[in-house]
């Protein structure tokens, strides 16, 4: 009965907490209004999530931000250096696979979307089979390490969040 | 005072990051690696220019306002999404299987694999569940 009305207890709240935010006024109409849709829009697009994915502990997750966070900034940085002082003969592009050990839809595009926000690696295909991922880096004279690095830090915390 | 300092910071930071970004899209030679200029200006260039905002509204104006957040979720949630499609255009239009690195698996990536053959491969599969 309880899955029937909320078939996605968690897409409800983050409904109604930016519903609030959306409006800007914390006020008893506002929080009516979000709830209702936090209440209808789970519903009619549960069709589209056929295996909801289980997160699992909430500080992995804020870890997780928090770690992605820091390396945009950083890579940011990196990535501006690259642009302002090398030549364009210098900086070496590459093409690299990560075979992928996520297995669900949802773990995976988190991962593309965190590859292609931290600057100087654009995450581009996706094997016809899900298994591996192409990334295009903008300098990476060793593109093994890139690898390594991007499985040890993010797949290896989003493993933990999702699976 | 303090304030006032915090958010020219953030607003010169944010330029600068822009400016950056810009000057990537000039200068380097290909698609694929121009592709990396505007990705930056979306995170540390708005994201500065957002914060400076924030800043601004809580303690110049006394009114605090979430619309920042929303910018930056939106954002980053979209961008991926645009970068990704883009990248797989210029696959489509500019490169060969064979440019590419391998897959590691038995399958091409997903951009080379024709309709036809993905739809004979899942049959297969469908087939195989159902013994």
């Amino acid at each position: 009965m309880l899955r029937k009305i909320l078939p996605h207890p968690f897409l409800t709240l983050t409904l109604i907490v930016v519903w609030q935010m959306l409006v800007n006024k914390l006020t008893f109409g506002n929080l009516v209004l979000g709830t209702i849709l936090g209440l209808i829009i789970p519903i009619i697009t549960s069709p589209y999530w056929p295996n909801r994915p289980r997160l699992s502990s909430l500080p992995r997750i804020v870890e997780f931000v928090l770690v992605v966070l820091w390396d945009i900034c950083v890579a940011n940085v990196q990535v501006a250096i690259i642009i302002l002082f090398k030549t364009n003969a210098n900086t070496k592009p590459a093409w690299i696979t990560i075979p992928l050990e996520l297995r669900t839809p949802e773990a995976i595009t988190v991962l593309a979307g965190t590859i292609t926000m931290t600057p100087g690696t654009v995450s581009s295909d996706l094997s016809a089979d899900g298994r591996s991922l192409l990334v295009h880096c903008l300098d990476a004279p060793d593109p093994d390490a890139v690898r390594d690095d991007i499985k040890a830090r993010y797949e290896r915390r989003l493993k933990e969040i999702f699976e | 005072m303090v304030v006032d300092i915090l958010i020219s910071a953030c607003l010169v930071i944010s330029g600068v990051f822009g400016l950056v970004g810009s000057f990537g899209l000039i200068k380097l030679p290909d698609p694929m690696m121009r592709l990396h200029a505007p990705t930056k200006a979306t995170t540390l260039g708005v994201g500065g220019a957002l914060i400076a905002s924030m800043l601004f509204f809580y303690f110049k104006v006394g009114d605090f306002s979430f619309h920042e957040f929303m910018i930056v979720l939106f954002l980053f949630l979209t961008a991926p999404i645009t970068g990704h499609f883009i990248a797989k255009t210029h696959l489509h239009l500019v490169h060969k299987p064979a440019d590419l690195p391998p897959t590691g698996t038995d399958r091409p990536w997903a951009s080379y694999e024709s309709d036809a053959e993905r739809a004979r491969i899942e049959a297969e599969a469908a087939d195989a569940q159902n013994g």
